[in-house]
């Protein structure tokens, strides 16, 4: 213990009441009281840790148990009907389920693409050979402080794009309203005088709409994808890259034939948790997407999202109102749980055959 | 590439006889090496395009939530709409507030659950209860704010800091059950065994040695779960709602009445129409992400500091 007492930060008080170090013996048996107590704590910290599994149980069954009248009143045609309208008592929540699912779908598109290459950019080391073939051209590649340097730039890149996921959803919001909305919308109705005829492009972007929440959703979910991606590129063998390169492989082709396959399930994984992330999102969503409970495939027409239908309809719901809003996150919780359940399972797999 | 055949019967081998050299080259005049450095090219502009979201987001908050800032920003009241001036001084309380009393609801028994994770690393129990909290890591933060909604809003009859705090726990939770779990693991095994060689019981040892040794990589969980909690909107919004007046009132702290909250006011005058209240809500977003990023760096700084497993 002597030696350790240096590193484990104990005081001379707390040692001597728990060792109670009697003269001319080092150690001695629990007491009684010090046996009770040990078993009491275990039992305790046993009871905790059930308690984070009751804990989902019980966030679900009381989400279900809310939901349960509003499910016997509408029943499955809640799925299926396009009509929100509280005044008739109308309730069908199909457009926003298409548009969580549309608005997902396509930021993880965009979101995988930048994360991706930002995955790839930190683990292949393109920064840190850059700058150090800068630095060999001013010989200073082994000056004490100079060689340093590519590795940090390359770590500051990193926590760069980590900040991304700390600045938070409603910053967002207010950014893509007063930045994003302004700055695309000359180019996106552009796009609709020009190729109106796509579906896509078929109608102009008068302010909110999907198009910025995409833009937002995916800048939101591309710090998940990094580092989990990263992660997996980085944890490939390394002895697989040099036998490729030592084939004559160039860079990219050992990227695409080796290491891209090699880190697929771990990639996979990554991209799974970002969509569960992306059908979650609330604020962004509810601040961009324009609340228009319309089912329509262009980029640029408002839509809604079950999350923001939450955020919207909560504060002012009747007694009546929650029940349905209740289902419908009870909906929202559905899809998210298999999502994430399916992302966790996967990621699980790909650290396990890692580790073998 | 073409592939040598080494035939191991013939005299004499030539191990380069099918190789095309040119095609070894690295130079841009070749497709393959075209390719790679075309490739690489357009990596780097992604990455460094991802980045301009974040440079923007920051310049936007110091220009427009700087250019308001000043001490009556936090000292007063929100504006009604019309009027000049006013702050969000109890929104900043409001947030405080709620954070505190999610850190008291969640720490001790994220902690103990920690403990036991780390304790029985391999039990049954423990892979469920990791399994659980990596599926609440997930978890919608609106669905918390439903859930408190259900559970403490519609029993309490009111919306009250204390369901905004229930809703801010439940996304807590998770991290701090995980980090804590893994700055536990870290402690070299030796110093668990050391004290359980004195003749330690289990929860001396980990009272004694597992968690002093473990405290700064648990700060940094705790940390990091403040700054979530910090910057959700969605669990609050009608949880705590949102107030136009001081949480002290009465001689009292009102624990159970609406409160305000930073989030929640850039949510509702990002909405408005009127210029003084936009501009507010840049000032408070400005302050929120300075919350948020301050509550990450301290967070991370604990982190290097703890002994670890060598």
């Amino acid at each position: 213990m002597a030696s350790n007492s240096q590193v484990a930060p104990t005081n001379a008080s707390v040692r001597e009441t728990i060792f109670a170090v009697r003269p001319g013996e080092i150690t001695q048996a629990p007491t009684r009281v010090q046996s009770l107590v040990d078993v009491a704590f275990r039992r305790l910290s046993f009871w905790f840790a059930c308690c984070t599994i009751l804990l989902v149980t019980f966030i679900v069954l009381r989400i279900a148990v809310s939901a349960l009248p509003a499910m016997r009143h509408d029943g499955l045609s809640f799925l299926t009907g396009r009509v929100w309208d509280p005044n008739t008592g109308q309730h069908g929540i199909a457009a926003e389920i298409w548009g969580t699912l549309y608005t997902s779908v396509l930021a993880l598109a965009l979101g995988t693409a930048f994360g991706l290459a930002a995955a790839l950019f930190l683990s292949e080391g393109y920064m840190g050979q850059a700058i150090f073939a800068l630095l060999r051209t001013f010989h200073l590649h082994l000056h004490p402080f100079w060689s340093k340097v590519p590795d940090k730039v390359e770590d500051l890149l990193k926590q760069l794009i980590e900040l991304l996921a700390a600045i938070p959803s409603v910053v967002y919001g207010l950014w893509g309203l007063f930045v994003v909305i302004p700055l695309i919308r000359p180019a996106c109705n552009w796009l609709h005088l020009k190729l109106g005829w796509m579906p896509m492009f078929s109608t102009d972007l008068s302010g909110p709409g999907v198009f910025p929440a995409v833009i937002v959703l995916a800048i939101m979910i591309l710090p998940t994808i990094t580092a989990i991606s990263r992660d997996a590129l980085v944890s490939v063998p390394p002895k697989l890259r040099m036998a490729a390169y030592g084939l004559g492989a160039t860079r990219w082709e050992t990227i695409t034939g080796v290491i891209l396959p090699t880190a697929s399930r771990g990639i996979f994984g990554g991209m799974v948790l970002a969509f569960g992330r992306a059908l979650g999102e609330t604020m962004a969503l509810a601040m961009l997407v324009g609340n228009a409970n319309q089912i329509s495939v262009s980029l640029f027409s408002p839509a809604n999202t079950l999350a923001a239908l939450l955020a919207n309809n909560f504060p002012e719901a009747g007694p009546k109102e929650v029940g349905i809003l209740m289902y419908a996150a009870l909906v929202l919780l559905a899809i998210t749980l298999v999502v994430n359940i399916f992302g966790a399972l996967i990621l699980q797999r790909a650290s396990r055959s890692a580790a073998e | 590439m073409s592939v040598t055949k080494l035939n191991p019967t013939s005299s004499v081998p030539d191990p380069f006889a099918g190789v095309d050299f040119r095609q070894l080259e690295h130079s841009l005049r070749r497709p393959r090496t075209l390719m790679d450095f075309l490739l690489s090219g357009l990596v780097t502009a992604t990455t460094l395009s991802a980045l301009v979201p974040l440079f923007s987001v920051i310049w936007m908050l110091a220009w427009r939530g700087g250019r308001r800032l000043s001490m009556a920003v936090f000292t007063q009241l929100p504006p009604s709409a019309m009027e000049a001036g006013g702050g969000f001084g109890n929104a900043i309380v409001g947030t405080l507030l709620m954070v505190t009393l999610a850190v008291v609801i969640t720490v001790p028994g994220g902690i103990m659950t920690a403990i036991y994770l780390a304790q029985n690393r391999h039990s049954k129990l423990a892979e469920a209860v990791r399994f659980s909290a990596k599926v609440l890591t997930g978890f919608p933060s609106i669905l918390a704010g439903v859930f408190a909604y259900g559970a403490i809003v519609l029993t309490t009859g009111g919306y009250s800091a204390i369901a905004g705090a229930v809703a801010l726990s439940i996304l807590m939770l998770p991290t701090i059950i995980l980090t804590s779990e893994d700055a536990i693991r870290m402690v070299p095994s030796r110093m668990k065994e050391a004290a359980i060689g004195m003749g330690a019981t289990p929860t001396q040892t980990v009272w004694m040695v597992l968690i002093p040794t473990a405290f700064p990589g648990i700060l940094t969980g705790v940390m990091l779960a403040v700054a979530r909690a910090a910057g959700e909107t969605a669990p609050l919004l009608f949880t705590a709602l949102f107030s136009n007046y001081w949480l002290w009132s009465h001689g009292h702290a009102q624990l159970m009445r609406p409160t305000a909250s930073l989030a929640v006011l850039i949510y509702n005058f990002a909405g408005m129409p009127f210029d003084n209240q936009v501009e507010l809500a840049w000032a408070a977003a400005l302050v929120l992400v300075l919350l948020v990023l301050a509550a990450n760096l301290i967070g991370r700084s604990f982190s290097g500091r703890q002994v670890q497993q060598s």
